[in-house]
């Protein structure tokens, strides 16, 4: 361990490029080339050496990462819920789980999807109500899941359902991972207000876990959790890959893009959900309302917010890299400035398009961009941690301020909850 | 990105100095004062810690340091609301000398500024804009005529800069307060902290110690709004500290206010903007200090940190309740130095407008 720790980026850069040199072969299939990939070590090197690692630091695997996309070499698999299934197994998982299912997910063999959310439960994740039931030695599982990314193509799930409903909320939950393809498993898409269908509702009915694939012990699935949580903000945009060379020809990066291309569908429209700021200057040329007084007033409010969030979380990065003590609310001031900016985007590609704003598809403004902001922006404060949780979380663990009064302790049979 | 370590101590011996010097029992005893200020303290900030030539060039008698470390002083002075003549004095008359001021005026001139020796003040007949400075005082033979209706601690100076029109355009004028011609009239303000007076020229004798181009005027002023900002976002982290520790202790309804969601999301929208003007205002300091960065830079964080300010004083009175309306709650101090800032050198409005013609002149030009 202490080897590797020590490796410098030169050292890590020259021993890619070996690696690469001796072991890259564009024809091979996907699969193929990924079984090379995770037993050379190269798939996850920030993992141990037990399981397809190297026990690189964050920053070392970034290096590698670097030399990957610069030689145009084709990646460990990218699926976001996939990833957050490895890292949570990975974590909180046994050995005889990680064996089975870690290196599938590197592959890109098997993939994921994640099974929290649920219709009666969003912002209080840990008041969920599907439950889970010991019989005849196998879990089963009744209940319903909601907001669940590629989970029509998901061959597992990463779920969370509760085993004991007399014990304090957070106490009877336990985290599994199912098998997506039995009888008990329905999957239906749901549409969203802007036609995209990036998500699915699952439901379960009688659906069976075996005894082996509860992770973490029975009434430690909300610990369990929030490992996984923890990496959903760390790796923020994971799942979106960007193959380098859209056209580079061979088998493995025509299998790759396919791939890519699958994993990114959900996400099309997440640019616009933050109000393609981008686009605002463009468009106020090209329409004359840059000539208008208020719209002058509203870039300039939209571009200065901009700057000032993107300098606060440098600043913060700055801070926090200093190794300073002082509290550095990065995560959830960014996520809050994001939704604030995506508003006011919206609200300023309306007063630059005005009556043109009832238009939507290919011949409206920027080949239907305009249109698809305007109708994805509210997701933006609700998706990942609504607002209100955001402001709950900057108040309380940046600012200090008191916790509201709780009304959810105690057995969680007691607590009043949607039925 | 950061503030190295000796900014950083730096800042700290300024607070350490504000907190002894300007505790609000003080300063309510200046605003009752007729110059509104203590020359004790003035002294040996300008003498002791030498404040007033943080970013006076060396030549000059001062420490050479530039618009980061006079942002750090102006930042703590807007947190404890220092009440004196430092910005019109260090600031404004200070880098209009820096800006426009022949070489041998500035010689004479800064040493006393950078020592406190001489309280300059810079004497504008437009408060609003660049573009609007001179049409009010003109010169022909050097003398003035005209009035500057709004001048900062004028009733303090003991040197006037002022920027007059000649035949030539504008150019950059000195003289003494008791120059024969120049009445200096207090004016009330609606800060008490931020002194004013009404400055007449009739036929007043001055000296001309440089010429005033647009393009030197607007960097001038855009000088003067970055230390402002910092002044002002230094107020707000005041205001959001101040009133989050209020919300803490006050008990209604069987709980502290704080824990109630209505004053918490607030407080959180509140720590975002002033995070967010904060580090626009350092950014912007440092793009000074570079010679770098998109030119809109100052006027965007006077306007962002005009309107941060007066939310945080808007917010730190509502939270307050009927406490926070008082005379006696040292609040309203803060918020009617957030007003007057806030309109002060150009309100937020008119910077927004300049930052987008900005924006179109790098358009046009590419």
């Amino acid at each position: 361990m202490s080897e590797s720790e020590n490796m410098t980026d030169e050292a890590i850069i020259e021993a890619v490029n070996t690696w690469i040199d001796e072991n890259w072969n564009p024809e091979l299939s996907l699969q193929e080339w990924r079984e090379i990939l995770v037993d050379g070590g190269w798939a996850t090197p920030h993992w141990p050496g037990q399981f397809y690692g190297r026990d690189f630091t964050l920053a070392q695997s970034s290096v590698v990462s670097r030399v990957f996309s610069e030689r145009d070499v084709v990646p460990v698999a990218q699926g976001g819920p996939g990833r957050l299934a490895a890292e949570t197994i990975l974590a909180m998982g046994n050995d005889d789980q990680k064996s089975r299912y870690l290196r599938p997910i590197l592959t890109g063999e098997a993939s994921w999807c994640q099974l929290f959310s649920e219709p009666g439960s969003g912002s209080d994740l840990a008041g969920l109500s599907t439950k889970a039931e010991l019989k005849d030695g196998r879990w089963i599982v009744n209940g319903q899941k909601v907001w669940n990314t590629s989970a029509h193509h998901a061959d597992y799930g990463i779920l969370v359902a509760r085993t004991d409903f007399d014990l304090p909320k957070h106490q009877g939950i336990s985290f599994f991972l199912i098998d997506m393809r039995q009888p008990g498993v329905e999957v239906r898409p749901l549409k969203q207000m802007n036609g995209h269908a990036s998500f699915n509702e699952v439901f379960m009915t009688d659906a069976e876990v075996a005894v082996e694939d509860l992770v973490g012990g029975e009434g430690n699935g909300w610990q369990v959790a929030k490992t996984t949580l923890s990496y959903e903000r760390r790796l923020g945009g994971v799942g979106r890959a960007n193959p380098k060379a859209e056209k580079t020809p061979g088998r493995t990066h025509e299998e790759y893009r396919e791939e890519v291309r699958i994993a990114n569908e959900p996400y099309t429209w997440y640019p616009q959900r933050q109000g393609r700021v981008d686009l605002v200057l463009p468009r106020a040329r090209e329409t004359g309302a840059i000539k208008d007084p208020v719209a002058r007033q509203e870039i300039a409010k939209l571009l200065s917010m901009t700057k000032g969030a993107n300098l606060s979380l440098q600043a913060a990065e700055a801070q926090r890299k200093s190794g300073s003590n002082e509290l550095v609310p990065a995560g959830s001031i960014g996520k809050l400035s994001a939704s604030v900016i995506a508003r006011q985007a919206a609200h300023v590609h309306t007063l630059i398009s005005g009556a043109d704003a009832m238009r939507s598809g290919p011949e409206s403004a920027e080949d239907g961009m305009v249109a698809e902001v305007l109708i994805s922006v509210p997701a933006i404060s609700i998706a990942g941690g609504t607002d209100e949780i955001q402001r709950n979380i900057i108040s309380e663990r940046v600012l200090g301020m008191p916790t509201e009064t709780r009304m959810d302790t105690g057995p969680f049979r007691d607590i009043k909850r949607n039925d | 990105m950061a503030f190295t370590e000796d900014q950083n101590q730096f800042r700290e011996m300024v607070a350490r100095f504000l907190q002894e010097k300007s505790q609000p029992t003080a300063t309510r005893k200046l605003i009752e004062t007729d110059t509104g200020y203590d020359p004790a303290v003035w002294q040996q900030m300008c003498g002791e810690v030498g404040l007033a030539g943080t970013h006076i060039p060396e030549a000059y008698g001062g420490f050479g340091f530039g618009p980061i470390e006079l942002g750090i002083a102006a930042e703590e002075m807007g947190r404890y609301l220092y009440t004196g003549p430092f910005f019109a004095s260090a600031v404004m008359a200070a880098y209009a000398l820096r800006h426009l001021a022949d070489g041998e005026s500035k010689e004479e001139l800064l040493p006393g500024i950078a020592s406190g020796e001489t309280i300059a003040t810079l004497a504008l007949d437009n408060l609003d804009s660049p573009e609007r400075v001179g049409q009010q005082i003109g010169v022909s033979d050097n003398k003035l005529n005209g009035t500057a209706a709004l001048v900062v601690d004028g009733g303090n100076a003991t040197c006037l800069v002022v920027i007059a029109s000649n035949e030539s355009g504008l150019g950059l004028y000195a003289l003494e307060p008791e120059t024969e011609g120049v009445s200096i009239d207090a004016v009330d303000g609606l800060d008490p902290t931020r002194r004013l007076s009404r400055i007449t020229f009739a036929n007043a004798s001055a000296r001309q110690i440089g010429n005033v181009s647009t393009e030197g005027l607007a960097t001038t002023w855009d000088y003067l709004c970055a230390a402002l900002a910092h002044e002002m976002v230094g107020g707000a982290q005041h205001l959001l500290d101040s009133t989050i520790e209020y919300t803490k202790m006050r008990y209604q309804f069987g709980r502290p206010i704080g824990s109630f969601q209505g004053l918490k999301h607030r407080c959180a929208d509140l720590l975002m903007e002033v995070e967010w003007a904060k580090a626009a205002t350092h950014h912007a300091a440092r793009c000074l200090a570079a010679g770098e960065g998109e030119d809109y830079l100052p006027s965007m964080v006077k306007a962002m940190a005009s309107d941060t300010y007066m939310r945080a004083a808007k917010e730190a009175i509502q939270m307050r309740g009927g406490i926070g309306f008082t005379w006696e709650e040292d609040t309203q101090l803060w918020f009617k130095r957030a007003k007057s800032s806030e309109v002060f050198l150009g309100t937020p409005s008119y910077h927004r407008e300049r930052m987008m013609t900005l924006i179109d002149n790098e358009e046009a030009a590419a």
